[in-house]
């Protein structure tokens, strides 16, 4: 372990040079996540109460779950900065997921249907 | 063709792809956490897919304002839905802050302030599984786990009145199953970051890494922990919100 790390810095694959996160920035991501969990609390004790279908709330949980990854992937997770090649190949296959989920939440509504007969 | 500039046929080509370096930039230990976290979140994605279809099928789900409104540990049982989570949540975000600082006092080599980040992040880890620890605690004491339900009046307070007692019994099976396997393999991962930051934190302070030469191994434990972090945000919105 210990020796692979050190050769592999001396031949310079190190990075950290560019632009990194400082203090200052780590500190707003927190605020920025903390303020989103906020949102969606707000959302569910004060706002979902008066509507009895949650058609429009669901999605709109969803799009804040998402931005808070991209917040977690992208600063804490520092592949905001990282090579593009590196962040593609992370990212891209990811997209594989949403095959699943088209796949599983057609295959529920024919569950829903199996119910009934 | 040949009337433009000629490219000399023994030029060292010095493109990121051309071999002899590492076309990503990153260490390879990194990349193949990074490697790693990505198998995982097929994983994760798995099963929280499944568990999207299942509860999208079933007629009725016990809602999670009914199910999580107690705050175990305290005297409140009833009206707080999302408090206890609330905190859960609350302190992995911090203990993911208090991590990426470790990460920027490894790039200062600041052995101390590393240390000192670092023993936060175990301390947030081990305050998020205490929580998790009471929440099951209180789950069971309920009746749910693994292929329990509660008894009819108890499971009666999850639905709304006029629920068929039959559905109620299938969809509690389901949730249950589905909240223990699932909250509970992200509560292994917790355990393990916690073990791995332990360790880590030894290293730092036998001074391993001050001589490599660079704090690299707290960046990829740091991956690591955000993704814990980063499933926990998942399994909050369709546990405990949706």
């Amino acid at each position: 372990m210990s020796s692979e790390t050190t050769n592999v810095h001396a031949e310079g694959a190190e990075h950290g040079e560019h632009e990194g996160m400082t203090k200052k920035r780590i500190l707003k991501i927190f605020y920025i996540l903390t303020a989103i969990t906020c949102v969606e609390f707000f959302i569910a004790l004060v706002i979902a109460p008066h509507y009895r279908t949650s058609l429009l709330i669901n999605p709109i949980y969803i799009v804040l779950t998402l931005l808070k990854a991209y917040f977690i992937v992208a600063f804490f997770m520092h592949l905001k900065f990282e090579k593009v090649g590196l962040a593609l190949a992370i990212i891209v296959p990811i997209l594989f997921i949403i095959g699943l989920i088209l796949v599983l939440t057609n295959e529920s509504h024919y569950w829903i249907g199996l119910r009934h007969v | 063709m040949s009337t433009a500039v000629t490219q000399p046929v023994d030029e060292v080509k010095s493109t990121p792809w051309s071999g002899g370096r590492s076309p990503f930039n990153v260490e390879y230990g990194k990349m193949m956490m990074w490697f790693f976290l990505l198998s995982d979140a097929f994983t994760f994605s798995s099963l929280l897919i499944s568990y999207g279809a299942l509860r999208f099928s079933a007629p009725v789900w016990p809602a999670p304002s009914l199910v999580f409104q107690s705050v175990p540990g305290t005297s409140i049982e009833h009206g707080a839905p999302l408090v206890f989570v609330g905190i859960m949540t609350f302190i992995l975000i911090a203990s993911s802050v208090t991590m990426v600082l470790a990460v920027e006092a490894g790039h200062r080599n600041a052995k101390k302030e590393v240390v000192t980040w670092m023993l936060f992040t175990i301390l947030g880890g081990l305050m998020f599984l205490s929580c998790q620890a009471l929440e099951w605690n209180h789950l069971h004491s309920e009746g749910f786990w693994w292929g329990h339900v509660p008894n009819a009046t108890t499971m009666q307070e999850f639905f709304k009145a006029g629920v068929p007692f039959s559905q109620q019994t299938m969809t509690s099976h389901q949730f249950a199953n589905l909240f223990f396997t699932i909250t509970g393999f992200h509560g292994f991962h917790v355990f393990s970051g916690v073990v791995i930051n332990i360790i880590i934190t030894i290293n730092v302070l036998l001074g391993t890494y001050q001589k490599r030469g660079s704090y690299l191994m707290i960046e990829k434990v740091g991956l690591y922990w955000h993704f814990v972090d980063l499933v926990w945000v998942f399994v909050f919105t369709f546990f405990y919100l949706v």
